[in-house]
């Protein structure tokens, strides 16, 4: 094992570098958004970060939607930080990498009802100077779009090249086009689906109840306190399972022991396996960063996702939409299947939609997107600059409304 | 372009020691992608909605394209296929054709085309069948094994026919179905119910209509179809 070296840690040639989270206010009164579920929130404060240089003609910005528990760092390095640890997608996005900063604007931010810079259940509600809780008003991913629809708005960009994101973020990246149909140029929608599957809402459903059933959640009342930590730890254990595949988990862990050479006959060793630890571990970071009434908003929002309910049928959702898509899945993501995907792929081209799907093999199951970086970039490169220079020119074929 | 079609006789390269040194395989040349391409854009009407169904690097979409102004889209099984199509800008799904394909709509094309991928695919008649479904009008390209050369092969070395210039063997060949001119009618006419608007065979590397004894002289074959549901 290397010894500790003070060596001082090199930001490496092929990150966009350091990077600072930004805020920026938005529905501020007498202008609160209007959420799906009928309550008004404002003002929204909403964390974000920016890679790359807005072209002049403000048409090659690329929105980055995180996942369920992601945030805005989505690349780079920050200042006051362990410099080690990079942005979410640092092998995605960067200067020739699959999203290219050299000739990508690239924006991500926070989502509404996180708990990562912006505006959600543990914010401070200025209406009565405490913290919304479960006061905070149920938000659905409609809500989180429209949000960063207008946080880009505030930063002059009316039209993106292209949303990507994966998982919840795909779907994000999906409701974009369906609700701003002439403001995106491309959508790329990675291990992603156009509702979840029952069996998603039945984990989501397990994981909230872990939480909620902790003596210290304190009906979501729990800032100060230390919270309903045992709960969020295990249901972030039990959705880390769902991340994986079974021959991910097999060629990480197989049945190998963490401490001892022998079974310990002992009930209460609770890592006696490698995957237990595995999971604890996952389980006590995850505590650390993030917010139990965070998780029960968002995996409800996931779990409210449904396109087609939304817009009378699927194929509806994406009429008007003048954007291009890149759908893709792999083969041994069990979470969101590769016949979700191929759901959307049959609507869009029920209304000839451009779109281009592909499977990816990767043994890594849902976690592939965050894991196989070149193999995405393969795809995403070409098809952001197929997009890019038909962008550019003349809407020649471009719907306009 | 290359002197070994000229004669259509090569030697299988790849497993020399496999033959005796004066046995000659003929090898079937694969027929100038950019003849087949030119047969194919001329008969499709300019704007018209195209799907080629193993598409390749998506090349012919991309001229039907930019020369036809057609709106296109392509099937392709190899993962390296979709990347290069997406690379034409060209809108491709991955899509084994043997399973069929349910994300294209019924009637949703005006022409499906299918160029030397028919004798590829493990059930022909079902890829028709899915072709018929989603387009009024079909173009397939595919390779003729009753042509002479071929028919001499099987008859004089007693060896089965070696097609295209990749040294595949029976045992390794991609082709998994072997055509003439008279199965394809009766599978397409007979079983099938298509109507052959064109039968455009391919002899000696151009395109020759109306050819005398085409089943014996052409190396492959460009058939321009309607769906019975036309």
């Amino acid at each position: 094992m290397a010894t500790e070296t003070s060596e001082p840690f090199q930001i490496p040639e092929t990150s966009v570098g350091l990077v600072e989270t930004q805020t920026a206010t938005l529905f501020a009164p007498p202008h609160p958004l209007k959420t799906e579920g009928g309550s008004k929130l404002g003002p929204i404060q909403v964390a974000y970060e920016t890679y790359g240089t807005l072209s002049p003609a403000r048409d090659n910005v690329i929105f980055i939607c995180h996942a369920l528990t992601g945030d805005a760092h989505a690349a780079g390095y920050h200042e006051n930080s362990n410099r080690k640890k990079p942005g979410w997608w640092e092998d995605f996005i960067g200067p020739g990498k699959g999203v290219d900063t050299d000739q990508y604007f690239v924006v991500c931010a926070n989502v509404l009802g996180g708990c990562m810079g912006t505006t959600g259940p543990g914010a401070i509600n200025p209406e009565t100077g405490e913290r919304y809780s479960l006061e905070f008003p149920v938000v659905a991913i409609n809500d989180i779009v429209r949000v960063h629809h207008e946080l880009l708005r505030t930063l002059g960009i009316d039209r993106v090249l292209a949303v990507v994101g994966g998982s919840l973020g795909g779907m994000q990246a999906l409701e974009w086009a369906a609700s701003y149909p002439n403001d995106v140029g491309a959508v790329i929608a990675i291990a992603s689906a156009a509702n979840v599957s029952a069996q998603s809402i039945a984990f989501n459903t397990v994981g909230r109840r872990a939480i909620l059933a902790d003596p210290q959640f304190q009906e979501g009342r729990f800032y100060g306190d230390q919270g309903p930590r045992y709960g969020l730890a295990l249901a972030r254990m039990l959705a880390h399972i769902t991340y994986l595949s079974e021959a991910s988990i097999e060629m990480k862990f197989g049945r190998r022991l963490q401490d001892t050479e022998k079974l310990t006959y002992n009930l209460l060793k609770e890592t006696e396996f490698q995957i237990e630890s595995y999971l604890h571990y996952q389980g006590r970071r995850f505590v650390e960063r993030f917010d139990a009434n965070s998780y029960l908003y968002l995996t409800k929002a996931m779990d409210y996702f449904n396109i087609t309910e939304s817009y009378g049928s699927l194929s509806d959702a994406w009429k008007d939409s003048t954007a291009r898509f890149l759908i893709a899945s792999y083969d041994t993501d069990w979470l969101f299947t590769t016949s979700q995907s191929k759901e959307i792929v049959t609507a869009l081209n029920q209304t000839a939609r451009h779109v281009s799907y592909i499977e990816f093999q990767s043994p890594y199951g849902h976690d592939s997107f965050l894991i196989e970086c070149e193999q995405l970039a393969a795809a995403v490169r070409p098809f952001l600059a197929q997009t890019y220079s038909s962008f550019k020119l003349p809407e020649k074929n471009q719907k306009t409304n | 372009m290359n002197s070994a079609a000229d004669t259509g006789i090569e030697y299988d390269a790849a497993q020399p020691h496999d033959l005796k040194p004066n046995m000659r395989r003929y090898c079937m040349p694969n027929p100038e992608l950019t003849l087949t391409d030119g047969i194919i854009i001329s008969h499709i009407e300019p704007s018209s909605r195209v799907i080629d169904l193993g598409c390749g690097d998506g090349r012919l979409l991309a001229k039907l394209r930019d020369l036809s102004d057609c709106s296109v889209m392509g099937i392709e099984l190899e993962e390296k296929g979709v990347l290069e199509t997406i690379s034409n800008g060209v809108p491709v799904i991955q899509a084994n054709l043997d399973h069929g394909i349910p994300e294209i709509p019924s009637g949703s094309f005006d022409w499906a085309v299918m160029s030397q991928t028919l004798q590829q695919v493990r059930h022909p008649k079902y890829a028709l069948q899915e072709m018929i479904r989603i387009a009024r009008r079909m173009i397939v390209v595919v390779p003729n094994f009753g042509y002479w050369k071929v028919r001499l092969q099987v008859v004089w070395q007693g060896r089965a026919p070696v097609t295209e210039k990749l040294p595949y063997s029976w045992y390794n060949t991609p082709n998994l179905h072997l055509m003439s001119i008279s199965d394809f009618r009766y599978l397409t006419v007979g079983q099938l119910n298509c109507r052959i608007v064109k039968e455009i065979p391919i002899i000696n590397g151009s395109a020759v209509e109306r050819a005398w004894a085409s089943n014996l002289r052409a190396e492959s074959v460009v058939y321009i179809l309607e769906s019975p549901l036309a």
